[in-house]
């Protein structure tokens, strides 16, 4: 990679050693992807849960921050995706309390390197959302293609070492996503069915990243009605990245880069596939192995204060059997608090738990523990993820999860 | 012996057996991490182990969890050998970097249908080059 003075100097360790070992894994990077130089980054977002990073990885955090030589610290902003635990509700999810020394540990060594524990994965509804343009590090798929699809912004995505390396350095790798050809559709797919409810989203998102196949298709989709709100873009684009790894999508007419087919290269492409309603019915029919439910999940991502409206509504005078978590940001829970909804859906006996997801938070684990198995979800993305997980997922509406918590059958 | 070349690589020169699927990878999706097998009922590999081989795949998948999860599993030496795919995405690239994990990707043909399941390779990513022996 071509680098500048600054970067050379960072290179010999003239900034010391923590910004040294970050500029050489972005190299590592850089060079296995082709990238010429660097570009600079204003944001960082950093997923990093104790599941993932293991024993190893909190010791190679706290080594991190213990250094005291030269830039110690992040440069730019840098964020938080959720933790593995809710610390509150621990004793709900019957975690054990080495998972909660490990998150503290984790905890500790990043406010060391000066990272803002904001614990979400939808920080484009709840922090700061990225401009058109903008070059950020973003980690969390979900985040990265709704920052890249709907804001207009420019991530490839970061996984927790790259995205704190960034935090470190204020750059990273120009490569994928940071370049203009890498913007251009690569797959056009037809819709004439335009869903309603999140579900539905989801599974339209999850039918399209399983077409598309892998990160460098680009899929753009023409047909959709209306303009979907934030919340269904979130689950669309959540399920996408999370079945098919994909970074980016257009709709054309609806998201900044797509005003029409031709401004991403559309109307060059034929049309590849064309999607109804039978082939998003069809995927969540897959999953429907079953009627009874152990455990009701909204979680991934996390809800927004109007999907907790809604929920706080559905469980108005109900009576659960069944455990129904639901899962926000720290952001959102003291106004879900204050306006009363948290108390609206805890009286049902639904637990609302903050800063964790579902599947970052040891799933199998407190799968074990609690006998949970059969999970019922309006999320396509956590559908996807628990299979491997031991868990039999299966994706519904959030109306007939919520009546599901109630009789502990799905219908 | 046939050699394939791939566009991306990084890490050390290994040798070893192949496990080999058109199928995706995702440390999270697909992996019992502790018993050091594949998981994921729908995977083509579910109910295999995956330590100490060499994984010839079609395409990362799914999260960003790889990227820290490589290392973990590297620490407790219950890892593959080495990955190769078809396209790989940045977390499984960055994954190998921070782990230390030998990684091919990107070739002419379909590797996973031109490599011979259970044949001993060779992978030398100075030179980006797959070996069957």
């Amino acid at each position: 990679m071509q680098l500048n003075d600054e970067e050379r100097a960072i290179l010999a360790g003239e900034a010391g050693p923590t910004p040294q070992w970050a500029l050489e894994h972005q190299i590592a990077v850089g060079d296995f992807f082709g990238a010429h130089d660097f570009v600079p980054v204003t944001q960082a977002h950093i997923m990093a849960d104790t599941e993932s990073l293991g024993q190893a990885g909190v010791m190679w955090l706290e080594k991190l921050a213990k250094v005291t030589q030269g830039q110690t610290r992040v440069r730019i902003p840098t964020i938080t995706d959720p933790r593995g635990t809710d610390f509150t509700k621990a004793s709900v999810l019957k975690q054990d309390e080495w998972m909660l020394d490990l998150e503290r540990r984790a905890i500790d060594a990043f406010v060391k390197l000066g990272v803002s524990m904001t614990d979400t994965c939808i920080n484009y509804q709840t922090i700061q959302a990225p401009t058109r343009g903008e070059s950020v590090a973003f980690g969390d798929t979900g985040v990265v293609i709704y920052s890249n699809s709907v804001c207009g912004a420019r991530s490839n995505f970061e996984g927790g070492p790259s995205a704190l390396s960034a935090g470190i350095t204020g750059r990273t790798p120009r490569y994928g996503y940071h370049l203009d050809a890498q913007r251009q559709a690569t797959l056009r797919i037809r819709v004439d069915w335009t869903p309603k409810s999140l579900n539905d989203w989801g599974a339209l998102g999850g039918v399209i990243g399983k077409l598309a196949g892998n990160y460098w298709s680009v899929p753009v989709v023409e047909g959709l009605e209306g303009a979907p709100g934030s919340d269904a873009l979130k689950h669309f684009g959540a399920a996408m990245a999370s079945f098919g790894s994909i970074a980016l999508f257009h709709l054309v007419g609806i998201t900044p880069e797509a005003v029409r087919l031709s401004d991403v290269g559309g109307d060059k492409l034929p049309v590849a596939h064309r999607i109804g309603e039978r082939e998003v019915k069809a995927l969540q029919t897959a999953y429907a192995v079953t009627d009874e439910v152990d455990v009701v999940v909204f979680s991934a991502p996390q809800l927004s204060l109007y999907e907790l409206r809604d929920l706080a509504d559905l469980c108005e005078g109900r009576k659960f059997v069944r455990p129904l978590l639901a899962v926000t940001s720290p952001q959102i829970k003291p106004d879900a608090d204050r306006m009363g909804l948290t108390a609206r859906i805890e009286a049902s006996g639904a637990q609302v738990l903050s800063g964790m997801c579902f599947y970052q938070s040891y799933a199998r684990e407190i799968a074990e523990a609690n006998g949970w198995k059969r999970l019922a979800t309006n999320s396509a993305k956590l559908v996807n993820i628990l299979g491997g997980y031991g868990y039999v997922p299966m994706l519904a509406s959030m109306q007939a999860c919520v009546d599901a918590a109630e009789t502990g059958r799905l219908a | 012996m046939i050699t394939f070349t791939a566009r991306h690589a990084i890490g050390k020169p290994v040798r070893g057996e192949v496990l080999v699927a058109n199928d995706g990878f995702s440390a999270r999706y697909d992996l019992d991490r502790n018993r050091g097998i594949f998981s994921r009922p729908a995977h083509k590999l579910s109910g295999q182990s995956y330590v100490g081989k060499i994984l010839v795949l079609d395409t990362a998948k799914g999260g960003v969890a790889s990227a820290w999860m490589l290392h973990e599993m590297a620490s407790r030496k219950i890892i593959p050998l080495a990955i190769v795919f078809n396209t790989v995405n940045p977390i499984l690239a960055q994954g190998a970097a921070f782990g230390g994990v030998t990684m091919l990707a990107g070739f002419d043909c379909d590797i996973t249908a031109s490599v011979p399941a259970g044949s001993l390779v060779e992978i030398d990513p100075q030179v980006k080059m797959l070996r069957v022996l």
